[in-house]
């Protein structure tokens, strides 16, 4: 019989390993660097000095984690910062989104959230007449970059173009990461995105919803390329391994037809 | 509990070692995977004994059927089902009288522990598919699902796992495998939070006294810490 | 989730020069395929044709034949759209889409005569083995019928029949033998994008094609079971385009079946 390969071998990976590793770290005061995984339920600090910082909760003493991602510690805030999860809008996030309805007075625009975003007529740079065709201005499926300018509690969401970045996104095509790595592939101070833009030559719009615009000859590298960087998110030196497989295939992509475009 | 037992199921504990091997109060060996179905949003495969079980989450998203929308919180989805091939004689496709009340028991097993509130209005779906099917389905279908949850960034007070305690040869047992489910005395299905022990689920049939009540509370207690390290081992290694 | 529309309009305009994944128009993404995955089951077979997965299970039950066919044991293929690939289950369910899977898998096998179905009559009018074959679908990145139609064939081929004890009971965990299989039947599916042929299409390039035709291969190269699907119509040099394609990539996929069947049995 043939055996099942779904389970790897498995390191014997006992939980008092993670839970030492989790002390030591938080002896050493500067925990900015540490890639402690926490996850639900894990204890992060018993003391009232704490405060609770996003996806965090309080019983007593104790702060826990209510979800799994990175322990942060900031001065008196603890924080765990998301490695998955589905997008959240908050105001003044960037969202891609499509125009999935025309309306009399607004628009109507998916960004991939149950809710979808409204932009109303007050939201567009232009002066629009009452009673004019919406439609000339965005119509069904076109794409939106625009921010967040508010949300309510019951989930009513608006968005604006009269920002100065908002744009209508023209040709190109879209790729969806997981919302939680948008900011690796942004990279510290956008320097991920930077090099990643310069040596596929591409134009590349990252939104916080997880949608990526990318237009330009080099598209199918620059798509390899992000969903590389989202699937090593956590890793250390990422900004250098993609610098260097950037280079490689940079590299390849110059040399003169490549000997399986041959054989098709 | 069955009146014809085979003779080979008559004794199932012979010095003190079961049929399989293990020890009264042993778990069955684990295995869990996390990330098995690219296309949810979470999702877990998990292998205890011969009993295997796939598990996967989509959302929060768009609550259907839209009648059972809550403005407050979002709602949990549970929907459990043993695949034709899982058991030795086929079962038919599509929800069954068992099915739906084991997706009940288990919505109400974890929904105690995730933050709905944060969600209004919107839905989590869980699937979980019985891929094989050797007694304890329920119990490890709610440990996988923890762990799916937890890989699909819902926020969540711990972790949930779940075996069974039972009664076998008039003692009692941890985590019963098929032979000893279908003839043993007793079966009890329980889950429990990482943080507090506190238990989420519990069903029984058969025959307890208070007092092997009260032991296989205690029992559970203990036995379960390996399935919370096994959830804990299987989301780090994803993420290492 | 639904495909954007502006991904749409880039995969349609770019699909004559180049596929996302950089694979040839006519070119298979990788597959495997594993046996006896399913201890449960008589028979069992994982798939994986790039990130699309199914597994496929057979189980036997005994069974009455039908009137008009005494003498025959019966087989059927049964697809379900596992909530667990799907995120829109509750959406009303893709159920036609399901239901026309489960039928050209079927009649693949069916119509191949790939289960000689009179050696599985037990005693005539009265009792026939009946074959289940049911398949779950994993997770989904286009071209389920190809996977369906492999995963199923491959149980097919290792699959045993259990034993029938004395008094006319099934005794589940002793076997007697292989099913008698005959064929091994490929699906190959290729549509048409914006004019140009694309076979083992992904989720997205099935979503933004216009027409779909699956073609069933057996070893001697004849076709034994075709379906075409999607709005827009096909060309006679097309589907005959699309009819080489499968009677070439069939053969390599056959022979991947028959390397994992024999590994299965050593």
């Amino acid at each position: 019989m043939t055996s099942v390969k779904i389970i790897p071998k498995k390191k014997d990976t006992t939980i008092k390993n993670t839970t030492e590793k989790k002390n030591t770290k938080t002896e050493t005061k500067n925990t900015e660097q540490s890639n402690t995984i926490v996850l639900p339920g894990d204890i992060l600090v018993e003391s009232i000095d704490f405060l609770t910082g996003h996806g965090t909760y309080r019983e007593g003493k104790k702060i826990y984690s209510k979800i799994l991602g990175i322990l942060r510690k900031k001065e008196h805030v603890i924080s765990v910062i998301p490695l998955s999860g589905t997008y959240q809008p908050k105001p003044r996030d960037f969202i891609i989104g499509e125009v999935a309805y025309v309306g009399y007075s607004n628009w109507r625009v998916d960004f991939g959230h149950p809710n979808s975003a409204t932009l109303p007529m007050s939201g567009v740079p232009e002066f629009i007449e009452n009673g004019a065709d919406l439609s000339k201005y965005y119509k069904r499926g076109d794409l939106l970059f625009a921010p967040i300018e508010s949300v309510t509690k019951n989930m009513i969401i608006q968005i604006s173009m009269k920002d100065k970045r908002a744009r209508k996104l023209f040709g190109g095509k879209i790729i969806n990461i997981s919302p939680s790595k948008v900011p690796r592939v942004i990279g510290k101070e956008g320097t991920m995105i930077a090099q990643i833009k310069n040596k596929t030559g591409c134009i590349i719009n990252v939104s916080q919803n997880g949608r990526i615009w990318i237009k330009g000859d080099n598209e199918p590298l620059a798509t390899r390329t992000i969903k590389m960087v989202e699937k090593l998110s956590h890793k250390k030196g990422l900004t250098e391994t993609i610098s260097q497989y950037l280079d490689k295939e940079v590299k390849i992509m110059d040399t003169p037809k490549s000997k399986d475009m041959e054989t098709q | 509990m069955a009146s014809n037992v085979p003779e080979k199921y008559k004794t199932l504990i012979k010095n003190n070692k079961r049929i399989d091997g293990r020890k009264l109060d042993e778990l069955r060996p684990v295995k869990i995977e996390v990330g098995v179905v690219p296309s949810a949003d979470g999702s877990a495969y998990i292998e205890i004994g011969n009993t295997k079980v796939l598990v996967a989450v989509h959302g929060p998203k768009e609550m259907f059927p839209r009648h059972m929308i809550n403005e407050d919180r979002a709602v949990l989805n549970v929907r459990y089902a043993m695949l034709p091939f899982s058991t030795s004689e086929r079962v038919r496709p599509g929800p069954s009288r068992r099915s739906n009340e084991i997706s009940k028991v288990t919505r109400h097993a974890l929904e105690s522990v995730i933050f709905l509130e944060e969600f209004p209005a919107m839905g989590i779906d869980l699937t979980l598919d019985i891929i094989q099917a050797d007694a304890g389905t329920r119990a490890t279908a709610i440990t996988a699902a923890s762990v799916a949850l937890a890989h699909a960034g819902i926020p969540m007070k711990g972790l949930v796992a779940a075996t069974a305690i039972g009664k076998i040869n008039d003692k009692l047992a941890v985590d019963l495998n098929g032979p000893e489910d279908n003839f043993g005395q007793t079966d009890m299905p329980i889950a429990m939070i990482s943080t507090n022990k506190n238990i989420t689920l519990l069903q029984m049939d058969g025959d307890f006294t208070k007092e092997e009540f009260k032991t296989s509370l205690e029992m559970a207690k203990k036995a379960i810490d390996p399935l919370f390290e096994a959830q804990k081992a299987a989301l780090q290694k994803y993420y290492e | 989730m639904t495909l954007l529309y502006q991904n749409r309009q880039y995969i349609r305009n770019n699909i004559a020069q180049k596929r996302e994944d950089r694979r040839t128009n006519e070119q298979f993404r990788d597959i495997t395929i594993e046996t006896g995955i399913i201890g449960r089951a008589e028979g069992s077979a994982r798939v994986k044709i790039g990130d699309t997965e199914i597994i496929a299970g057979v189980k036997t039950e005994i069974g009455k034949p039908y009137p008009d066919s005494p003498s025959e044991g019966v087989i059927m293929v049964n697809s379900e759209f596992s909530a667990l690939a799907s995120p829109d289950f509750e959406n009303g369910p893709p159920r036609e889409d399901s239901i026309e899977l489960s039928r050209v898998v079927d009649r693949g096998i069916r119509e191949s005569k790939t289960v000689d179905v009179e050696k599985l009559c037990i005693e005539k009018g009265e009792k026939v083995w009946m074959v289940f074959v049911d398949i779950t679908i994993v997770n989904h990145d286009g071209n389920l019928i190809d996977a369906a139609g492999i995963g199923a064939i491959t149980a097919l081929l290792t699959a045993q029949l259990p034993k029938i004890n004395e008094d006319g009971t099934v005794e589940r965990e002793e076997f007697e033998g292989n099913l008698p299989i005959t064929q091994i039947p490929v699906p190959v599916t290729s549509g048409l994008i914006n004019n140009t042929i694309i076979t083992d299409m992904s989720k997205d390039e099935t979503e933004c094609s216009d027409a779909i035709f699956t073609v069933t291969t057996i070893e001697n190269e004849n076709y034994c079971a075709m379906q075409k699907a999607g709005p827009s119509e096909l060309t006679e040099e097309q589907m005959l385009k699309i009819a080489d394609i499968a009677q070439k990539e069939s053969k390599k996929i056959r022979a991947a079946i028959k390397t994992a069947v024999k590994k299965h049995k050593v």
